[in-house]
């Protein structure tokens, strides 16, 4: 593959810089600049079509083609690790496309492209959170057709999802919903935060970064400004609450982050580690660590080895 | 009408000038009462400031019909924003995806743009509006997505009418048209979500 700069800067000949065409970015910009007034409203977009199939993030690329400059240091994450495919694919386009900095520190990231969660380490004024949204609808699930979606979220008439969530508690006694976990924004709109799980919900609430979502296939653009409020739906007798784990990450020792359950081996043996890996790296740096777990590990790659010796 | 030879030029690198300002614009709607510098990336004609000049650079093409300022129709500034953004003008204010305004004392009532509807309030107009001066400190109060505590700020040179229309405009949300103020170098926004007090 030829690689040179071409004329506007980006490192792919015969791209435009971040691939998009500049009347293309204009339009995404409008765009933006009516869901950041209009905050939780879905605005319809142009979307285009990408080098990569829906799915794999197009809306949150094109968000994120439209806002990145070449001062910015991009982090992308998917499930909340930096090492995943569609995270690595994804970084790979815009060093190639943009020739941007990259990081996997939170800290030091001016755009974060998220595929399902929010950081751990905090955000601060100036960043800005591009989620990459499968289904912006909240109420899709419930009303399939977009103009009655449109009426519901004009006259804010959200009894539907209300109905929703205290049916949930009819059958099981809580609200079952654990991700895409509905919000209202700013007192006003009933908003999809996009598959994240319901443990991310409170952290984006008078979040102090920018927070944009962008859904290729379903050509919609929403938008959180900071210190905006973001109230998951509940009810006075069964408020809302987050995931708990009765264990501490394995690798980290952490208690306060969203753990994801790996199995092991199919004799039943599993471990909980952070899924934001950035930090449980930082931890692990900082000299964190779970002795318990960690014993149990290494029994565990003992045995593995013995088995192998066998 | 100027002559086409006499016309300055835009942005002197469209691609990452735009990009620019544009964050700085997209700051500054998510960070109402926060006041921005525009780089001086282009000659701005006689009658626009360098934000004005930026920001219709930036923002405006084709697809968004211009409402603009009769001090600028039939002056440089008209062949300018004709040449370089493309953008159609258009006398009628409800059709408007742009209104952009050097004469705020005569200005047309906000009332007069488009607002929008309540299942698509994103078809609202975006006025730009050209100021006497912007500064971060002064009597106007804001509050509202985007502003931790309360926002306050100066801006000259605006008609009598001006902020009761905008409780007006506050009070139909999620409907209602957002501003970008300008003068000079700089830049503040006024999304339809921020409540003022004056």
């Amino acid at each position: 593959m030829t690689v040179a700069t071409n004329h506007n800067g980006g490192t792919e000949s015969g791209y435009n810089f971040a691939y998009l065409d500049e009347q293309t970015k204009r339009m995404i910009r409008r765009c933006l600049l009516k869901a950041v007034a209009i905050p939780g409203y879905q605005v319809p977009f142009g979307s285009r079509e990408m080098p990569l199939a829906y799915g794999w993030g197009t809306g949150g690329i094109q968000v994120t083609a439209s806002i990145i400059g070449p001062d910015d240091v991009l982090k992308v994450i998917d499930q909340g690790a930096d090492d995943t495919t569609n995270a690595v694919s994804i970084r790979h386009f815009f060093q190639r496309t943009a020739d941007v900095a990259t990081t996997e520190e939170t800290e030091d990231a001016t755009i974060i492209q998220t595929r399902h969660r929010v950081p751990e380490t905090a955000m601060k004024e100036g960043q800005i959170l591009v989620y990459q949204v499968p289904q912006p609808e909240p109420l899709r699930q419930l009303e399939p057709r977009e103009t009655e979606c449109r009426k519901i979220h004009g006259y804010a008439e959200y009894g539907l999802m209300h109905v929703k969530l205290y049916e949930d508690i009819a059958r099981f006694g809580h609200i079952a919903t654990s991700y895409s976990y509905p919000v209202l924004v700013n007192g006003r709109y009933v908003m999809s935060p996009t598959p994240i799980p319901k443990f991310d919900n409170p952290k984006m609430d008078s979040f102090p970064a920018l927070q944009l979502f962008g859904a290729g296939r379903e050509k919609r653009i929403y938008a959180v400004p900071p210190y905006t409020t973001v109230k998951s739906l509940d009810f006075d007798d069964h408020p809302f609450s987050v995931q708990k784990w009765d264990q501490a990450c394995a690798l980290c020792g952490a208690e306060d982050s969203f753990l994801d359950e790996v199995i092991l081996d199919d004799r039943g043996r599993k471990m909980f580690v952070c899924s934001d890996s950035n930090y449980c790296e930082q931890r692990q740096a900082a000299g964190y660590s779970n002795p318990a777990a960690a014993a149990d590990i290494a029994a565990y790659q003992l045995a593995l080895q013995g088995e192998a010796d066998a | 009408m100027t002559a086409l030879q006499n016309v300055g030029a835009g942005f002197a690198d469209p691609v990452f000038s735009a990009q620019s300002v544009f964050r700085l614009v997209l700051d500054a709607m998510a960070q109402s009462g926060r006041i921005a510098a525009v780089p001086d990336a282009a000659s701005a004609p006689a009658g626009l400031d360098v934000a004005s000049t930026a920001v219709a650079l930036t923002l405006f093409d084709y697809e968004t019909p211009l409402w603009l300022d009769p001090a600028l129709r039939g002056v440089e500034a008209e062949t300018y924003l004709r040449f370089h953004c493309g953008c159609p003008l258009v006398e009628d204010t409800q059709t408007a995806a742009f209104g952009l305004v050097t004469a705020p004392r005569y200005m047309p009532r906000l009332g007069e743009f488009s607002i929008g509807s309540d299942q698509y309030p994103d078809t609202s107009a975006t006025l730009v509006i050209q100021t006497g001066g912007l500064a971060d400190e002064g009597p106007i109060r804001l509050t509202g997505p985007g502003i931790k505590d309360s926002a306050s700020v100066a801006i000259d040179g605006l008609p009598d009418w001006f902020w009761p229309d905008w409780d007006v405009n506050h009070g139909c949300f999620p409907t209602g048209i957002d501003l970008i103020f300008t003068s000079g170098n700089r830049v503040m926004c006024l999304p339809r979500s921020i409540k003022v007090e004056v």
